[in-house]
């Protein structure tokens, strides 16, 4: 008789605050930033995946929010987020104001695993399909900066709504990596105001628009939906009227709890 | 499915930290089953209610509670009532 050895633990141990160090603020537009922590003993994050930070008053009163991570894996434990600023909250004001390179936040992660991609085996050849709504494009665009990294030339598809052209965040950025030419398009729509020269999309994320943008990777994607609950809604339902099996549609909610 | 268009209703991924403290593990890909329509979900998929003293899980399909947890400054109380089953992988 022996004594079968304990098998590995196969999902991380609980998780512990640390102690991360802000090593720079970046504007995104004029109601967003992107605040890189480095947070020491990173066990390295997937796309998608979020932090929880917590803000601890000298009363002894804390709030904890979670936020997407929008770095990709392959930056490590420099570990960005981005925050849109909510008028009244408690957290993002506090980000957008009083946080400056240097300080220091209680940060404890990486969490998440269902709205999670990875450009890995089957994945990474799969057409890509994602979804999102304002600041609902923080995880997806870590799945992007992921995909380019991995040097992944799946077809994907970025489906962006916003509300005016000044407040699409990481424009530049995403203008670049579709340029590429690694097989990414982005396509916006523009609910409130757009450009004199606007020829694409103006309307809310519908059924339609849903149908014209996947409709050239197929039923065969994986879709990836964020954004606030209303645009959730309608592009799940879409997909699913579409024909894409429930599986392959993951979809993550982002509201004003998030402030 | 149940039309959700309180954008206050998150879901299960936004509280993921809170329950993979309680459970010691990640939780928002775990399937568990409704008590109330039987309809098998993973944690991620569940409606969140968090704007209240708890957190309120409820079933995307029928809306029926699945999960409420409480932190209080020394324990975290998790009712499972709603859910028939948890499953983890090994």
């Amino acid at each position: 008789m022996s004594i079968a050895p304990a098998p590995p633990a196969r999902r991380p141990s609980p998780i512990a605050w640390r102690i991360a160090t802000v090593t720079s603020i970046r504007d995104e537009t004029t109601t967003v930033k992107s605040v890189t922590l480095s947070i020491p003993d990173w066990a390295g994050h997937r796309a998608g995946q979020h932090v929880d930070l917590r803000l601890t008053a000298a009363d002894g009163y804390s709030v904890e929010r979670s936020y997407s991570i929008a770095s990709e894996p392959e930056r490590g434990s420099d570990v960005e987020i981005t925050v849109e600023r909510i008028d009244g909250g408690e957290v993002s004001p506090f980000l957008h104001e009083v946080v400056v390179v240097g300080d220091r936040l209680e940060v404890r992660g990486p969490i998440g695993g269902y709205f999670v991609w990875e450009a890995a085996g089957a994945a990474a050849a799969e057409p890509l399909f994602l979804v999102a709504g304002g600041s609902g494009v923080v995880p997806l665009m870590a799945m992007l900066r992921h995909r380019t990294r991995a040097g992944a030339r799946n077809p994907a598809r970025l489906l962006f709504s916003s509300r005016h052209w000044d407040d699409v965040i990481y424009r530049e950025e995403l203008a670049a990596l579709a340029a590429a030419g690694d097989g990414l398009l982005v396509v916006h729509t523009l609910t409130r105001s757009r450009p004199p020269d606007w020829t694409g999309y103006d309307r809310r994320v519908d059924d339609r628009m849903i149908g014209e943008v996947l409709a050239p990777l197929g039923a065969g994607a994986r879709c990836f939906v964020c954004g606030p609950t209303a645009l959730v809604e309608v592009a799940a339902n879409a997909l699913v009227r579409l024909g894409l099996p429930a599986d392959r549609i993951r979809t993550e909610r982002f509201g004003p709890s998030g402030t | 499915m149940a039309i959700e268009t309180d954008e206050t209703v998150l879901d299960g991924n936004a509280v993921a930290g809170v329950l993979a403290t309680a459970f010691g593990l990640e939780m928002t890909d775990v399937p568990g089953r409704c008590a109330h329509c039987h309809t098998v979900s993973v944690v991620g998929q569940l409606r969140a209610w968090t704007r209240a003293p708890g957190i309120v899980l409820r079933c995307p399909v029928c809306a029926g509670v699945v999960l409420r947890v409480v932190e209080t400054p020394t324990a975290i109380l998790i009712d499972t009532s709603g859910a028939t089953w948890l499953r983890f992988e090994r």
